[in-house]
């Protein structure tokens, strides 16, 4: 138990800071387009790493921040991140033993379920109105995903 | 593989209860509390608590384009400085002068109609607010600016900027509120077309920064360049302000009804200040209900033209509680006299 105390939780809060400012910082319409949802990068990151850390409550909390910045139903982003991040925990020993690259098809599903749950939701409490713009993040959320991956890495692997 | 440091590989038995069943309590946590927040609001003040928290975040996040703004605002010139200032001073005796022109116009408005007790104060308060932070997106178009509850904003309130409606507040904190603009495609609008007073209502188009009529028949007479003013009906906005203006008008023989676009005369993408205007009768309930009870003056029923209850106008079933006194001081269009004259 001892050996576990140097848990990151100071760079989770970093992270999930940088990730809440990397969602709303303004940006140009194009670029805003293809905005990633880096919230779940980096919570799905910290879940696979550190799964008592980080985890389900972890998501649960970043997503509410979200709902804040976003105006969204409160819960909205909240529920959908507790979601991903479940299915993360379960399976964060798999996960981890895959190469970057199943990694990332893995974290492509995992945002898939994501922005499905986040669209539902905008439907049953009648935010209908969204173009086919929305699911593009998934794609940029895949790609980015080694990158993001490699720099949370760096953070707190051991030299 | 390589992307992961050591982590740590317990079994996540080690340590409070399983993830199914924390998911599960999270989940119906999250459910309880999107019931809740959708219905009755019964979450403004944990939403009130969590905008305050949020807010220092928001001023972080705005704080980049800030700073850009300020060092270019500092690296003007005196010349450029100067130049302004002779453009705004010029442009200040111009407002002055038509506000005297507005204010004889309003009496003079006001004695014609027989009005002139009833003639209510413009606005009864401004309120200039910067804007932290905007987001203009398909979506969602909205702004947030650095006025909340302690500087007495309500949500549902007008904002305006120098050349039109921007939009209302909808949620508010004690040092911020979010701004719903005219374009964002769940917000929607009751205007009229000032030209000929025709009533309908303009919603947000999202992105491109338009507003659509979807309301209006192929042969209704609307025409690019129609400036569309607020109708005040629905008792959020005051009648009279300008919206926006019909930039193309397009009629398909199949379709029943026009396709109307407009482009909002507010700076919606420029702006940096904006106005909070308090009306003194910012609820039509309240206010048109009010002077009934005064004794019954012969002049009364004049004076608040809007009290539907004693005599039920027969054109105007449903509007008239809603149709604000405060449309007097504009010139009246056509339609709005006709509505006077049947209370």
């Amino acid at each position: 138990m001892n050996a576990r105390t140097r848990e990151p939780r100071g760079r989770i809060f970093l992270t999930l800071l940088l990730a809440l400012f990397l969602s709303v910082v303004p940006l140009p319409v194009w670029l805003d387009a293809v905005r990633p949802s880096f919230m779940v990068l980096g919570v799905l990151y910290w879940s696979i790493s550190w799964p008592h850390t980080g985890g389900i409550g972890l998501g649960w909390i970043g997503g509410l921040a979200l709902d804040v910045f976003q105006g969204s139903v409160l819960g909205q982003h909240a529920l959908a991140l507790a979601l991903v991040t479940y299915i993360a925990v379960r399976e964060h020993q798999k996960i981890r033993s895959k190469p970057v690259f199943q990694q990332s098809l893995i974290i492509m599903g995992e945002l898939f379920i994501y922005e499905f749950v986040v669209f539902a939701i905008d439907g049953w409490t009648g935010h209908t109105l969204s173009g086919p713009l929305r699911w593009v993040q998934i794609l940029t959320g895949t790609l980015i995903w080694p990158l993001a991956a490699a720099l949370l890495g760096r953070s707190h692997a051991p030299r | 593989m390589a992307a992961f440091g050591v982590g740590d590989n317990r079994r996540l038995a080690g340590r409070g209860a399983s993830p199914g069943f924390r998911f599960t309590v999270y989940a119906i946590v999250s459910i309880v509390v999107m019931v809740l927040d959708q219905r009755g609001g019964w979450l403004n003040q944990a939403r009130y608590v969590l905008q305050a928290a949020a807010y220092p975040l928001q001023l972080a996040v705005s704080s980049p384009s800030a700073a850009v703004a300020w060092i270019r605002e500092s690296m003007q010139t005196r010349e450029a400085l100067r130049t302004e200032n002779t453009h705004l001073r010029a442009q200040q005796s111009a407002l002055a002068l038509r506000t005297l022109n507005y204010d004889a116009l309003a009496r003079e408005n006001a004695q014609l109609r027989g009005l002139a007790k009833g003639l209510p104060p413009i606005a009864q308060r401004w309120l200039i607010a910067e804007i932290v932070n905007t987001e203009l997106t398909t979506l969602r178009q909205r702004m947030l600016i650095n006025r909340g509850t302690t500087n007495g904003v309500s949500a549902g309130q007008t904002v305006l900027d120098d050349a039109g409606l921007l939009g209302q507040t909808i949620h508010v904190g004690p040092w911020s509120a979010e701004v719903i603009l005219v374009t964002d495609p769940e917000h929607a609008v009751p205007v009229q077309i000032e030209r000929t007073g025709l009533r309908t209502i303009a919603v947000g188009a999202g992105n491109e920064g338009t507003l659509a009529l979807p309301y209006l028949p192929a042969n209704a007479d609307v025409k690019p360049g129609d400036r569309l003013i607020t109708s005040g009906l629905g008792g959020v906005f005051p009648a009279g302000y300008p919206v926006a203006r019909v930039a193309e008008v397009h009629r398909d023989a199949i379709q029943p009804l026009a396709q109307v676009r407009a482009v909002p005369l507010a700076h919606i993408d420029s702006d940096r200040e904006v106005a909070l205007v308090w009306f003194p009768d910012a609820h039509p309930l309240s206010s048109d209900i009010q002077p009934q009870p005064t004794p019954a003056k012969p002049a009364a029923p004049t004076a608040a033209p809007t009290e539907a209850p004693p005599a039920p106008p027969p054109v105007q079933a449903v509007p008239p509680a809603k149709a604000p006194a405060r449309a007097k001081v504009k010139p009246a269009p056509p339609q709005d006299a006709d509505k006077e004259a049947t209370d």
